[in-house]
């Protein structure tokens, strides 16, 4: 694995190896092309770059902390580095995405955002970087979610947006994606859609990476600084899998670093309810995308369950797919009850409370500590990167705890 | 046998769309049937699919129905041999990945051998399809992409270009459903692909009575009907369909 292979990926077509390309409707594809070249237009535009960087440090906070969990630490016998992308504005590493995008969406002469959402983190991320650049935002959001997560609907409407509750297919996440493509196709000539992970047609997944690689690029550097040597492994969670890119990306080129994508395990991959689709999944085409995904024999998707809502897909972006059929990145599953036993843990000896799904990161990383500590001769050195933080998460995690 | 026969009657094609399995596997074949002798010059067999990203209401509650029932690869597979035994040429629409799981060459094989002369994909474009088109060589087999308002003249030429049968035009930019008007743009989309193929070019997305067929028909090579088909089929049965389905021959037949 070299700087330039990783670099160069994907190819002019999109695609990670056999994984990426576009399998959208002809209708989109003229959108896609006009996005593409917005995008590479905005890479080499330093006024854009400028704008995007003055908005991630001056209104998202970044660069995000990187803070030595120094009783953790003690506790699971590693050094143990979390990157907190928590503290950022909105919560998330999300925030980094949409900036870039709605930045994007002015560019190419939009005035009109739509999203998915699943718990309601994207969109409200979406509807902050509308309202700070004046544009319309549509959120398109699973009936039941729009209940589950009512909190989350009114900070959307607080911010503008308007929200659709999506009453067809299975009514999840996956079934909103589906909205927001039927809204796109129908009004592409004055929308963006704002799609929320590094998944879905070409140039998304290597778009969605770059407005993210931030978090790696950064966390690199402050390793570096901090510890004067490179961790020993990156780990994160992979729902969609922007959060995990974003840590990985900057360190792909560096082979002694150990890169791990911990998946929503659910009840357990054995049980059939989980959204681990690489390890429980199969080659096969979702939402405009080759790529790993949870799949009936006869190609229908199938249902993912985890208690994390963020983690609730049942596919994943193909550049994580590319890198587990190459071995450079390593993709395992961890269980509900795996990550809340995380979120205590963390919440106990850290006082920070992690978003159910960095927990899942939180979870895997410890659970690699005895093998990594064996294999290199020395307590290892762990960046995990903390995708978000638990706020959302109370009411679930007040429940699974009994303490509601 | 190719869909080529239904274009070669000096007048445009009048091409009808049910997803199988709806309501039954049984009665959708009925009703497919029943276009048939109805004047209905080919049949659109839908591939039911859990996530139907092209599809408006209309469609996504047949289709979700037939899955709820249990509806598989077999059943379409029975129903485009019992339709094609009818005499008409027989396409299947699906989206990729149900095909792509059932295994590309393995799919062709079982379609050319049950009688149907064909797929469309509304969501593989040529740029992805080389398994594809090198299976429909190996099995004889038509194959039809869509063609967009929004598609450019380059990609016009090339998707065209890699259709066999005919060429689907879209002719609204947005989901399937019988609309009130006739898209405009669908004939500026017709002039703009004629130049560059000499395959047929059938015209779908609204259409919903024989009026309108006559409009479309007066300057496209095929007029196809979907949503207006499966309203017809949810509300009013096989009747509603014949009724339909003659309104909508008439139509072509001027």
């Amino acid at each position: 694995m070299t700087a330039s292979v990783a670099g160069l990926l994907p190819d002019s077509t999109g695609h990670f190896g056999k994984f990426g390309g576009r399998f959208v409707p002809e209708a989109l594809i003229a959108a896609l092309e006009q996005l593409d070249a917005a995008y590479r237009h905005a890479q080499a535009d330093e006024a854009f770059q400028a704008e995007f960087g003055m908005l991630l440090r001056d209104y998202a906070g970044a660069p995000s902390m990187l803070y030595e969990a120094q009783r953790l630490s003690t506790e699971v016998g590693a050094r143990i580095l979390l990157k907190r992308e928590d503290l950022n504005h909105t919560g998330a590493h999300k925030v980094r995405n949409v900036l870039g995008q709605a930045l994007l969406t002015r560019q190419m002469g939009k005035k009109r955002i739509i999203a998915e959402t699943g718990a309601g983190q994207h969109g409200v991320a979406s509807a902050t970087a509308a309202a700070l650049l004046d544009l319309e935002c549509v959120v398109y959001m699973g009936e039941e979610d729009t209940r589950r997560q009512a909190l989350n609907v009114a900070r959307m409407k607080l911010l503008g947006a308007t929200v659709i509750p999506v009453t067809t297919g299975s009514r999840t996440l996956k079934d909103a994606i589906n909205e927001a493509l039927r809204d796109w196709v129908t009004n592409v000539d004055t929308t963006h859609y704002l799609l929320g992970t590094a998944a879905g047609p070409h140039p998304f997944p290597a778009l969605v990476r770059d407005f993210v690689r931030g978090i790696g690029v950064e966390a690199r550097q402050q390793c570096l600084d901090r510890t004067g040597a490179l961790p020993d492994a990156v780990a994160a969670c992979v729902g969609g899998g922007s959060n995990a890119i974003g840590a990985f990306h900057a360190f792909v080129p560096d082979e002694s670093v150990r890169l791990y994508g911990f998946e929503a395990g659910g009840d357990g991959v054995d049980t059939g309810r989980h959204a681990a689709s690489i390890t429980g999944g199969a080659t096969g085409v979702l939402h405009g995308a080759r790529t790993f995904l949870l799949q009936d024999e006869d190609g229908q998707t199938v249902e993912s369950h985890s208690i994390s809502a963020g983690l609730d897909y049942p596919a994943v972006g193909p550049e994580h797919a590319w890198l587990h059929e190459t071995g450079r990145a390593t993709y395992e599953p961890v269980t509900d009850a795996e990550a809340m036993a995380a979120f205590k843990l963390l919440c106990r000896t850290e006082g920070i409370i992690p978003a159910i799904e960095s927990a899942h990161a939180v979870a895997g990383a410890l659970r690699t500590v005895p093998a990594l500590a064996a294999d290199l001769g020395r307590p290892p050195t762990v960046l995990i990167c903390l995708s978000g933080r638990g706020d959302k998460d109370v009411e679930t995690a007040g429940s699974w705890f009994e303490i509601l | 046998m190719s869909v080529s026969k239904a274009f070669s009657q000096g007048r445009a094609a009048l091409i009808g769309y049910l997803p199988a399995g709806f309501p039954t596997v049984d009665k959708g074949i009925d009703a497919m049937r029943a276009m048939v002798e109805c004047g209905v010059d080919a049949i659109e067999v839908g591939f039911p699919y859990s996530d139907p990203v092209m599809d408006g209401p209309v469609i996504q509650r047949a289709t979700e129905t037939a899955l709820a029932a249990g509806v598989r690869a077999a059943d379409v597979l029975r129903t485009v041999e019992r339709v094609a035994a009818a005499g008409a040429p027989v396409l299947v629409m699906s989206y990729w990945n149900p095909i792509e799981r059932y295994g590309v060459d393995r799919f062709a094989r079982d379609l050319a051998s049950a009688g149907g002369a064909g797929l469309i994909t509304p969501d593989l474009i040529p740029d992805e399809a080389a398994e594809w088109i090198a299976a429909a060589d190996e099995h004889q087999l038509d194959r039809v992409f869509l063609v967009s308002p929004s598609s450019t003249d380059t990609r016009l030429a090339m998707t065209a270009g890699a259709c066999r049968g005919f060429v689907y035009a879209t002719a609204v930019m947005g989901v399937t459903g019988a609309r009130a008007q006739v898209s405009e743009a669908a004939p500026t989309l017709v002039s703009r692909v004629r130049p560059v193929t000499g395959t047929p070019v059938a015209v779908g997305l609204g259409v919903r009575d024989g009026a309108q067929a006559a409009a479309v028909g007066a300057y496209a090579d095929g007029v196809i009907v979907g949503s207006a088909l499966v309203s017809a089929l949810a509300d009013g049965g096989i009747d509603a369909v014949r009724t339909l389905s003659a309104d909508l021959a008439a139509g072509v037949r001027g």
